[in-house]
């Protein structure tokens, strides 16, 4: 389809200097086609919480946007260790994060209930010890 | 009102002069707006883009950017004139760091009258506290007194145009209680008054003859530090009976230099940052959420704050080196607000550059386009086409506004096949 813009981003595990890169470019990206401020601000920030997420269990991933004049699509896949228990990692102030990450002034147990909060849809596919696809959209209405 | 109607009337107090310019590409690289073109071998400004930051002026090898700023000799257009003089413009000066002897000169040098915007400066950071403590605020919340922040907001982070304090600047709020003094000094009409600001920089002109939230300024004209400066640095030298003007505390003339507002708040999850391309890197993380548990955002387009303005003389390190040690020796109480009128008259609008194309599915086609040009492009953002970088070089091509054949680098590889095939055409001759 014409209307449809793919955009694929590689996210590397353990940098968080590299953390919001994706999320950067796609917000750009969004600008320029002129979206709303209100759908660009969901999206960036679902974005960026979901590439931290993958910067700090993961080992990094990837990320494929696709960005029609309805909906903007983000599927985020990596092949870290997998979510144990999501009903509990969809808790606010729950977080699975080690000290070190806790230090840098992450894991705060906000990543997957903002993530929630700013997209309209929200699919977790989930296995342990093979990885997690986390698949949000955000429809423009 | 249309795009077009507002594409004319969009003011910019930042000019090229085309004889002066040699299409040398600095001034496009170091613009953090992108909003720089060279065609035909001059720089062209982009008016929907341009914050009127005044960087361009600042990197010109050339000095083929100026301001459009008025003229000393209008001083006299008004029966009473008065200076507003900012702080920064007190810390321009090496033989003196007297705030009396540098207000007393200005009145030698056509002034009738001055006025200190540090007290505007004061009567603002007790509004701004007043807000603070009313917890209706946005957090965190940006500091308006920046007018190029204030319109690189407007033009590139639609979602933070409600996070700005909605309170006018503090060159405003002194024009408001300098127009009242001398009104009641001199017993003339408000018409009959002339209120001039002595800008450091760009931004502030843009302000007063086109400003974003208010309907009308306060302030009548502008003038350019530089230019004052020049009639001003021999006439200190020789100021006699120097007259008691000052009355700006230390909290008024800190607001200069970056920090001085926020430390000024008496309050402590504060960020002062200052540098347009920093102020955009920080509003970046703002807008993605990523700023938390703070309060107040002061934000300055010139590098220290003030003193670092286009339009000063001195070094803004020597100038803030001065103002600390100036504002030490003060201790005048802050100035009250009483009566003045501080909330913004209206709302910043967000004033997108426009969209790759009105119809979303056809930006989505343009866009795409962008990206297989911008991957056939040797992306080392050398400048050379005109544009500030291969991205922004691919967007003018799908905009029509360049054609691929500008990149030095594509019209080689064009040339190279070209040479290619004459060569194999030649031997089937031969042959």
């Amino acid at each position: 389809m014409a209307d449809t813009m793919k955009l694929h981003y590689t996210v590397d595990a353990d940098d968080f200097t590299v953390a919001g890169e994706a999320s950067g470019a796609v917000k750009k990206v969004l600008k320029q086609l002129g979206f709303s401020s209100d759908i660009i601000r969901k999206v960036a920030v679902a974005m960026y919480e979901c590439e931290i997420n993958m910067v700090i269990h993961a080992d990094g991933g990837v990320i494929d946007v696709e960005i029609t004049p309805e909906k903007i699509r983000m599927i985020h896949s990596d092949k870290g260790p997998g979510i144990k228990d999501i009903e509990k990692a969809m808790q606010e102030g729950f977080s699975t994060a080690d000290e070190k990450v806790r230090e840098l002034g992450f894991g705060a147990g906000m990543g997957l209930p903002n993530m929630k909060r700013y997209t309209d849809e929200m699919n977790i596919t989930t296995k342990i010890g093979e990885g997690t696809v986390v698949d949000m959209t955000v429809y423009v209405k | 009102m249309s795009s077009e109607n507002k594409k004319e009337i969009l003011y910019h107090s930042v000019r090229l002069n085309e004889d002066s310019c040699k299409g040398c590409t600095t001034c496009m690289r170091y613009c953090p707006t992108q909003a720089i073109r060279v065609q035909n071998g001059k720089a062209k400004i982009i008016k929907e883009k341009c914050i009127d930051c005044g960087e361009c002026l600042r990197r010109c090898p050339y000095r083929a950017k100026k301001v459009a700023i008025d003229a000393f000799d209008s001083l006299s257009l008004f029966k009473h004139n008065v200076a507003l003089v900012a702080p920064a413009f007190c810390g321009q000066f090496s033989k003196t760091t007297d705030i009396d002897v540098i207000l007393t000169g200005l009145k030698k040098i056509g002034f009738d009258d001055v006025f200190e915007v540090a007290l505007g400066a004061e009567v603002i950071t007790q509004k701004t506290k007043e807000l603070l403590k009313g917890g209706n605020l946005p957090k965190p919340v940006i500091s308006s007194a920046c007018p190029a922040v204030v319109r690189l907001i407007a033009v590139r982070f639609p979602s933070l145009k409600d996070s700005i304090i909605p309170l006018t600047s503090p060159m405003e709020a002194s024009a408001q209680m300098a127009r009242k003094k001398a009104m009641e000094k001199t017993g003339l009409k408000s018409e009959d008054i002339g209120i001039f600001f002595i800008s450091p920089c760009t931004a502030k002109v843009t302000a007063v003859k086109q400003p974003l939230a208010l309907a009308k300024s306060e302030v009548d004209g502008v003038l350019a530090v530089k230019d004052v400066y020049m009639r001003l640095a021999q006439a200190i030298t020789s100021v006699k009976d120097v007259e008691k003007l000052s009355y700006a505390g230390r909290e008024g003339i800190n607001w200069a230099r970056s920090g001085g507002e926020a430390k000024a708040l008496g309050i402590k999850n504060y960020i002062a940052v200052d540098g347009i391309h920093n102020v955009i890197r920080l509003l970046e993380e703002v807008e993605d959420e990523k700023i938390k548990n703070i309060d107040f955002i002061e934000a300055l387009a010139c590098n220290s704050g003030c003193t670092g303005g286009p339009l000063n003389v001195e070094n803004e390190f020597v100038a803030n080196s001065r103002l600390r040690n100036m504002a030490e020796g003060i201790d005048s109480p802050a100035a009250e607000c009483g009566d003045l009128s501080l909330l913004w008259d209206k709302k910043v609008e967000y004033e997108p550059f426009s969209p790759l194309d009105k119809d979303m599915g056809e930006a989505l086609k343009k866009m795409q386009q962008m990206e297989e040009i911008y991957q056939r492009l040797p992306q080392l953002d050398c400048g050379s086409c005109g544009s500030p970088s291969c991205r922004d070089f691919a967007e003018d091509i799908v905009r029509g506004k360049a054609q691929e054949r500008d990149c030095i680098f594509r019209l080689r590889e064009k040339i190279e096949m070209l040479a290619k095939e004459i060569t194999e055409l030649g031997k089937m001759i031969e042959e």
